[in-house]
Parts: structure tokens; C-alpha cells; sequence
């Protein structure tokens, strides 16, 4: 047995269908999205003016900033054009319904 | 299966357009390949007149370059022109013997300038104003010659005219009519019009007809002669007399052809593989040669090319706007008037404005604006609803005043405001900007505007204004969007009043089902749709429709306003403003436990603590709670606070218990959902301490009783409430405002404030319903009262819920913990 890279978050149950989560983390918040069939990690920072990610609406693949409405894709943290700018996304997975954040 | 082949002949404005909507609803469909006659991609046609003037270069007008045919897979023959169709062999041929075969065809070969058939008109320094060759042929003329002769006083010649007088030209405009821009303007406009661009340096020939152009000795024109035995000088002869459809491609193919293509509501030619759209096509008689319409056209176009099949054009109301920096005129629709036709006419001759609107019955029918053109585009949109002005008739002339009134200096007029002006005070975007990404990017629509710069979209008190810009920059393009079909967002095309009524007629009770049977575009719609949904669901179906919480923009969801940190603030409910030293006591103990950094007293009578983290939130809750203190829902689309003066309870010149009746309305609507947020005044007379004059419900005591005033607003833009009824009692109080807000529950579209619902459905129907049927208003009271029964305060039910509940889970963050993995 050794251990892994891959950090337990939480069942994947404890994130709302279309909502997230957030992990404090040494190196700042990261929030854990969940949609239809899919979870992402991203860090909880709007490239825009910081804004808490984790506290948007999640529709598709994308959040919308709670602050000034940017949209940004969960899966690689870009905003969608025409703003621009990018957050870190992390690798995340679910193994028998427990979500794993790459640490 | 093979791809189909489109071919597109004309790679102007209307066929580019086409090209887009159809890769953006169908990529892939086709393979497409373009023929243009001009060796440039697709150009903004309607910029060539700055070009001119020399405040914008060729560069800056491309709209789509040559990597958008490659991006897209496109082959594009340019500077090819298309001499041949074979209709047999589904083929066309260009000049130089390339050819093309197709399944589907599509015409957009626009349009040609008017020659006058006078002698003359073949030499060298006689030209038409289309494309980008002629602008060059006129900047090259006005650096070498003197004289420059305009014939044709209408929208584009003036242009012209005004290009080359700013190149140093000396610039006479003939013109056949009796004024100028007869088209567009009525006679004391285009006098006026007339004299400002006298005073620019412009001669002006009316009412002259030209017999012929006489050369000079080295063989270019040197002279216009008049059929009056008049000769004026002229090095250059600009012919601006109009423009004709382009068909003679679809002619020698045998396409029937009456003035223009002869097309149907779905764009479709007389053959069926044929499409044609834009200024060659002539569509229920009318060939258009303004931008919007054939925008249009494309759209519907595109739509029949993907095989979705719906989707039909129906004909354009047009509006045109002439682009001559610092001169503002505007007209739409039917400016003449005539039988049946009442005018409505502001004049000031030396205030230099002039406005004419004609009105059939209670409809707007048309309008022509000279100098002050600040609400064209609202004119423009009440022609284009044929919307009944019965209600504003008596200040229609004074405009929609739709602008904020404050962030942007008090500047109305977008035309005399400099670059460096601010124009969205909440984004910190000037003129300039807008005007630049309006160019360079090519946008066409406010929302464009809003996304590329964000100015007018935060609070949106400077819309007004943003649509000054579009328009002043791009003329007759810009079509304002019909208010009553608009689509509620990307996600659907349908409106707000068409997925309300679904949801009520056809007993919709979650956001699924009405994406699913509405046919909604995304799979879970965006964050604009979506909170609108949960709210129609609910106010359709109270208690039985179940409340989205993923579906609640955050501060809802969370019941605290988040802040630009990303820490939130608490307001506890202050009923009618009043509060007791043991709840002031609970607020400061509260304050200094959670270390709370702002304590602020707010506009509605309550206290705000600022900064608080949202681990805090249920734990503050449940200490505040305690001393019998709610949510104050400073946060939602709800109640926010029943404002009071002192009433008669102490004050000396009251008339009724203010203080008391606000608690009663305050306990009454505590929680209630609204389409947004509500604001309730009441005043124990008419000296109106509570500022009842600016709320959107505002009552007024008076000796015999109360006055209630409705749909007032003191943000954007100041609304003094309209008078709705007097009552005699505190009962009768709490009927007709509780009836005019269940009113507005059922039928206000999320996020329309009480104002703009009146100002959509007019105060006289608000009237019938609450007022003057008592039967109704009982019931709309009534369904009121059902809604907001049993509610229960969101504060305690999440200071009690369960951390792993999901209530109390919202407020929890997570530690990492490490994995063994085998």
C-alpha cells in the first residue's frame, strides 16, 4: 500500500447537482463544481477581480462569476470570449462515489 | 454521405452575414465557396463614408478577413466575377473560366449606383460612391483638383460630399428635388439640415437637372452643364442618384426578376436551389438598401440553408440616420403624414431642432428628428411594436428620457460628447472606446457593445447613450430589439410573457420540465434563464412548485450579500424601521463576536454589518435570532423594507399612525418572492418624510385617510410614483397594495422593477384589475396571501439545520484529507 497523489475531497453526493464545493487548501481555496455528469476543480479565484467562483450559478460546463457576471470553463479555467483571462484548474476524478482532488 | 456544395455569388455585407448564421446554426453542412467581384474580403460598406473623411482607414472596416474563410474552411475567389449560371448543370462560371458546381446557390450580388444617362458620364473623373476603388479614386481626386461636383443629395451623396469638403475640396451638391434627403426628411428639416452643412463649406443647386458633362482639354470632365443653360466648374463628378439591384447575372440565367430578385418570405428565388438575399433582392416588392433589413434577410436565410425550415421575413420598417460628424438627424417609418395621419411638431429654428412625429390612431407611425436625436431609437422601436402610445401621447414629443440620471455628468447627447467622455460610469468606459470596438470589431447590436467594452451592462443607466453611439457609428444598421419578442436569452427564443404563460397554462412545476418541453438550446440553461425560471415556477404555483437553490444567484441562496471580498453582510429585519435596545444590544454583542469590521446604517431604516465570513453566517443567525431578529432579505428579489416617518404617533404634524401601518404591511410581505426587489414608504402626511414619492409602493396618510401612489423608483433613473387610488382605512391599505403586488407577482418578468411593468401593461389596466374591480383585486389578495403563508424565516431554518444537511452544508468548506490507495 503507498500512498497516492489523489487527496479524498468528499462523496460525490455532498456536492448539489449543479453547485460546488469549496477545499481549503495551503495555496488558496479551490472549488469543486459538479454538473450532470461531471465534477471539476478550479481555483476559487475569478481571473477578473478575484471574485469566489464557487459561489456562481454553474450551467454546461461553465460557472458565471457572482461579482461582474464573467463566465469561465470548468474545464480548463478560461474565461469565454470576449473576456479574457485564465484560472488554475486542477485534476479531480471519482472512484466509487468518492470524489479524489490531484494534489 | 457527401457534403453538400453552397455556392455564394457577391461576398458583400448580406452574404457574409448569411455565411455566419448558417456555420453558427449548421457547421459543417456545407462546403461552401464565395465569389467576389472585389479583390477584398467582406468590407463594412457603411464605413466607406469615415474612410472618406479620413477617420478610418480600409483596415479598419474589414469585417471578416482572410483567415475567417480559411478558419472556416471557405474557399474564396476574390476579385472573380461571376458571368455564368448553368442552371441544367447546377454550375456557375466566373470571368476567368473558374467554376463551381452546387446544390445550393446563393445570390448576394447587391447592388449598382445610378449613372445618369447624360453625355459625358463615361469620362475619366466621373465616378459612383459603392466600393472601396471609388473612395480610393476620391481621395486621390481630392489631392489633386479643386472642384468636385456631387449629384444626388441623399444619404450617401451627402456623405460624399461631406468626405471630400473635409479633403479640401470645394464641393457643390446638385440635386434634381425641391429639398435635400426628400426620402428621409420633410422640408423644415432638410432646410435646417441644408443650412448646417452650408455653414461646413458644402454649395447646395437645388432643383436642377444635368444636361451633360463637358470635358476640358487634357480629356477629364471639367464641367457640369444644367438644363437651365447654367455651367459650373467641376474636376470630379461624384453620381450619388440612388442605387438599383444588381441583376443581371440572374437575368441571363432566366430567375424571374422584377426590380431586384424576385425572393420569398423564405429568401428563396423562383428556382428552389436559388437563394438570394440583400440589396439585389426585391421581397414583397422592396429592395432595401439599408443594412438592418438585409441582416434580417440573412438570418432567415441561413435558417432555410440549415433545413430548419421555420423562420419567414416578413418585411422591414427602415430608419436612417446620417453619418456626418457633429450633425444629428434621424427618421423611420412614414415621416410625411398624410389622411388619417395626426403630426406632432416641435420646431426651433435657432435652437437647431426640429421634431416631427406622425401618429395613426394611437400608433406611432413615424418619425423625423433634426438636431436632437437622442430618442430615435425608442421612436424606432414603438413604430416597429406598433405599440399603443395612447398612455405617453401627451409626452411622447418629450422622448422616453430613458437615461440615467446620474454617472455620466449629465450628458444626454452621445454625439457632443468628446472621446475622453465617460459614458458607462459604473465600468469606467468612454466614448472613445465604444466608438473604437464598434470599428474594429464590427459590432452591430448593443448587446455586442455590452459584451466587447461591458459598458451599459452593469446597472444600465447609460443605455441610452451606448445606443447613441451605435447609432451615430453605424447609421441605419442599428436596429434597436424589439422589447416584446425578445428572446429571454441564448438558451431559448422564446420571450418572458411566452414562457410565463406556459408555465401557468400547461401547470409546469420545475425548471426541467420547462426546459425539456420548451425546448430549451443548452442543457441546463445559464445564469440568466434560469433564476428566471425558478422564480415563474413558483410564483405560477406557490407551494407546490419546490424552490431551486442552484437556481438562486448566491446572495438568495445563501440569504447575505456577498461582497467584493467575497465575505457577506447581514441586515436584520427592522420592522417599519423601528428597533429596541435589547435587538441594538444583540446587533453590537453579534458585531464584536464575529469580529464584524463595518457597522453601517442603511438607506432603509436598518443597521448592515459588513464583512462577515460565510462560515459565520449560521452561528450570527442563531445569536441573532435570540433576540427575535429575521432576515432582513437585503439581498433578494423580495420585500426589502417598509420605510416610516413618525406618524401621529409623536409627530406634531402627522395624520396617521405611519410607524404602526408599516409594520402591519412589513409583517405582511416579509419573504414574499417578487420579480425583483420591492420597496415600500409609508408618510403620516403629505410633508412625505419617508420619501413615499420614489417607492414602488409609496402610501401617503392624509386627515381622511390614505393615499397610495405606485411604481416609483429612486436608483438609475428617479421615477416619481404614479397616483393609484385613495383608501379610508389601514385594512383597505393592506387590499390594494398587497392586490397591485400580486398583480405584479403574476405577471412581471424577473428582473422588471414595478416601473417597468407599468410602463408595459400602462397604469389604466393596473387600474381595471386592482382598482376599479373589487371582485378581483379580492382574489388577487387573496392568492397573495396563500403564497406567503407558512413562511419560514431562511435565517433560523439554517441556524438549526444540520452541517451535513443540505441547508447547512452550503456554509461548510472542506479539508483535504490524503488518500491511501492500494
Amino acid at each position: 500500500m503507498t500512498t497516492s497523489d489523489w487527496a479524498l475531497v468528499c462523496a460525490l453526493e455532498d456536492i448539489p447537482h449543479l453547485g460546488s464545493r469549496v477545499v481549503r487548501s495551503d495555496t488558496g481555496d479551490i472549488a469543486i463544481f459538479r454538473n450532470d455528469n461531471e465534477v471539476f476543480a478550479v481555483h476559487d479565484k475569478c481571473p477578473h477581480k478575484g471574485g469566489p467562483l464557487s459561489q456562481g450559478i454553474v450551467h454546461g460546463n461553465t460557472v458565471t462569476c457572482p461579482l461582474h457576471s464573467w463566465k469561465i470553463q470548468l474545464d480548463s479555467g478560461d474565461a469565454i470570449a470576449p473576456d479574457v483571462g485564465c484560472t488554475r484548474s486542477f485534476e479531480v476524478k471519482v472512484e466509487q462515489g468518492q470524489v479524489l482532488l490531484k494534489t | 454521405m457527401e457534403k453538400k456544395r453552397l455556392v455564394m455569388v457577391g461576398n458583400g455585407m448580406a452574404g457574409c452575414r448569411t455565411l455566419e448564421e448558417l456555420i453558427k446554426i449548421a457547421p459543417g453542412m456545407y462546403d461552401i465557396t464565395v465569389f467576389g467581384a472585389e479583390p477584398h474580403p467582406n468590407y463594412n460598406r457603411i464605413l466607406l463614408s469615415p474612410v472618406l473623411a479620413g477617420e478610418m482607414t480600409v483596415q479598419d472596416i474589414i469585417l471578416n478577413d482572410w483567415d475567417w474563410y480559411r478558419d472556416n474552411g471557405i474557399t474564396l475567389h476574390a476579385g472573380k466575377k461571376v458571368v455564368k449560371i448553368d442552371r441544367i448543370a447546377r454550375k456557375v462560371v466566373a470571368e476567368d473560366g473558374t467554376e463551381a458546381e452546387y446544390d445550393r446557390l446563393l445570390l448576394a450580388t447587391g447592388s449598382n449606383p445610378f449613372i445618369l444617362p447624360v453625355s459625358g458620364k463615361d469620362l475619366p473623373g466621373v465616378i459612383a460612391y459603392r466600393d472601396i476603388a471609388d473612395t480610393d479614386a476620391m481621395i486621390e481626386a481630392a489631392a489633386n483638383h479643386r472642384h468636385a461636383v456631387v449629384i444626388g443629395a441623399g444619404l450617401l451623396g451627402l456623405e460624399a460630399a461631406n468626405g471630400l469638403a473635409l479633403r479640401g475640396m470645394h464641393v457643390t451638391v446638385v440635386h434634381l428635388g425641391a429639398w435635400i434627403m426628400e426620402r428621409q426628411l420633410d422640408r423644415p428639416s432638410a432646410d435646417m439640415l441644408q443650412a448646417s452643412l452650408e455653414k461646413k463649406g458644402l454649395a447646395f443647386l437645388l432643383e436642377k437637372q444635368t444636361e451633360s458633362l463637358i470635358a476640358g482639354p487634357d480629356g477629364r470632365v471639367s464641367a457640369v452643364r444644367f438644363k437651365s443653360g447654367e455651367t459650373i466648374p467641376a474636376d470630379l463628378v461624384v453620381m450619388a442618384a440612388g442605387i438599383r439591384p444588381n441583376t443581371t447575372l440572374a437575368e441571363s440565367a432566366g430567375i424571374h426578376c422584377n426590380r431586384g430578385i424576385v425572393a420569398n418570405d423564405t429568401m428563396q428565388t423562383y428556382d428552389p436551389k436559388i437563394y438570394a438575399v440583400g440589396e439585389c433582392v426585391s421581397h414583397r416588392g422592396i429592395a432595401y438598401g439599408l443594412v438592418a433589413p438585409l441582416f434580417e434577410q440573412a438570418k432567415v436565410c441561413a435558417n432555410h440553408l440549415a433545413h430548419y425550415g421555420i423562420g419567414t421575413y416578413k418585411g422591414s420598417v427602415t430608419s436612417t440616420k446620417l453619418k456626418v460628424t457633429g450633425i444629428d438627424v434621424f427618421s423611420a417609418g412614414n415621416f410625411t403624414g398624410g389622411p388619417g395621419c395626426d403630426d406632432i411638431v416641435l420646431h426651433d429654428p435657432s435652437g437647431g431642432v426640429y421634431k416631427r412625429l406622425v401618429l395613426e390612431g394611437e400608433r406611432l407611425v413615424g418619425a423625423c428628428l433634426y438636431g436632437d436625436t437622442a430618442d430615435g431609437a425608442w421612436y424606432f422601436q414603438l413604430i416597429k411594436d406598433g405599440q399603443d402610445i395612447h398612455a405617453v401621447r401627451d409626452h411622447l414629443m418629450f422622448g422616453q428620457n430613458h437615461l440615467g440620471d446620474v454617472g455620466h455628468k449629465g450628458q444626454t447627447q452621445a454625439a457632443s460628447m468628446p472621446d475622453t467622455a465617460e459614458v458607462c460610469g459604473c465600468n469606467g468606459v468612454c466614448k472613445g472606446t465604444i466608438v473604437k470596438a464598434i470599428k474594429e470589431k464590427g459590432l452591430f447590436s448593443l448587446d455586442d457593445v455590452r459584451k466587447h467594452t461591458k459598458a451599459s451592462s452593469s446597472c444600465g443607466s447609460c443605455t441610452g447613450l451606448v445606443e447613441q453611439i451605435l447609432a451615430s457609428c453605424i447609421g441605419g444598421a442599428y436596429t434597436p430589439a424589439s422589447s416584446t419578442s425578445k428572446a429571454m436569452c441564448g438558451c431559448t427564443d422564446m420571450n418572458h410573457g411566452d414562457v410565463r404563460a406556459a408555465i401557468r397554462d400547461r401547470h409546469y412545476i420545475d425548471i426541467p420540465t420547462v426546459m425539456r418541453e420548451l425546448q430549451w438550446k443548452t442543457p441546463n440553461g445559464c445564469a440568466s434563464c434560469r433564476p428566471a425560471l425558478n422564480y415563474y415556477v413558483q410564483s405560477s404555483w406557490p407551494h407546490e412548485a419546490k424552490d431551486d437553490p442552484q437556481s438562486r444567484y448566491i446572495n438568495e441562496r445563501a440569504h447575505a450579500n456577498i461582497q467584493k471580498d467575497g465575505t457577506y453582510s447581514v441586515v436584520p429585519r427592522m420592522w417599519g424601521g423601528l428597533t429596541t435596545p435589547n435587538e441594538l444590544r444583540a446587533i453590537a454583542d453579534a458585531a464584536e463576536k464575529y469580529q464584524v469590521p463595518t457597522v453601517k446604517v442603511t438607506g432603509g431604516q436598518r443597521i448592515d454589518l459588513l464583512g462577515v465570513k460565510k462560515d459565520d453566517l449560521p452561528a450570527m443567525w442563531a445569536d441573532l435570532a435570540q433576540a427575535g431578529m429575521v432576515s432582513g432579505h437585503a439581498y433578494g428579489k423580495s420585500l426589502r423594507t417598509v420605510k416610516t416617518c413618525v406618524g401621529a404617533e409623536h409627530c406634531r404634524f402627522g395624520t396617521q399612525l405611519s410607524m404602526g401601518l408599516g409594520v402591519k404591511l412589513e409583517k405582511m410581505l416579509f419573504g414574499m418572492y417578487s420579480p425583483h426587489k420591492v420597496k415600500l414608504a409609508v408618510s403620516g402626511c403629505p410633508r412625505n418624510c419617508a420619501e413615499a414619492g420614489i417607492k414602488d409602493v409609496g402610501v401617503i396618510g392624509v386627515e381622511s385617510g390614505y393615499e397610495i401612489y405606485v411604481a416609483g423608483n429612486g436608483g438609475i433613473k428617479t421615477e416619481v410614483a404614479q397616483f393609484f387610488c385613495k383608501v379610508t382605512s389601514d385594512d383597505e391599505v393592506m387590499e390594494y397594495s398587497g392586490a397591485f403586488l400580486q398583480l405584479y407577482r403574476e405577471e412581471g418578468w424577473y428582473l422588471e422593477r414595478t416601473v417597468h411593468y407599468i410602463d408595459r401593461v400602462g397604469l389604466d389596466y393596473v387600474k381595471g384589475k386592482v382598482v376599479d374591480d373589487a371582485e378581483n383585486r379580492r382574489a388577487l389578495y387573496e392568492r397573495l396571501l396563500f403564497a406567503l403563508q407558512d413562511y419560514k424565516d431562511p435565517w433560523l431554518e439554517r441556524a438549526q439545520a444540520d452541517a451535513k444537511s443540505e441547508l447547512g452544508r452550503e456554509f461548510r468548506t472542506i479539508a483535504i484529507r490524503q488518500a491511501m490507495k492500494a
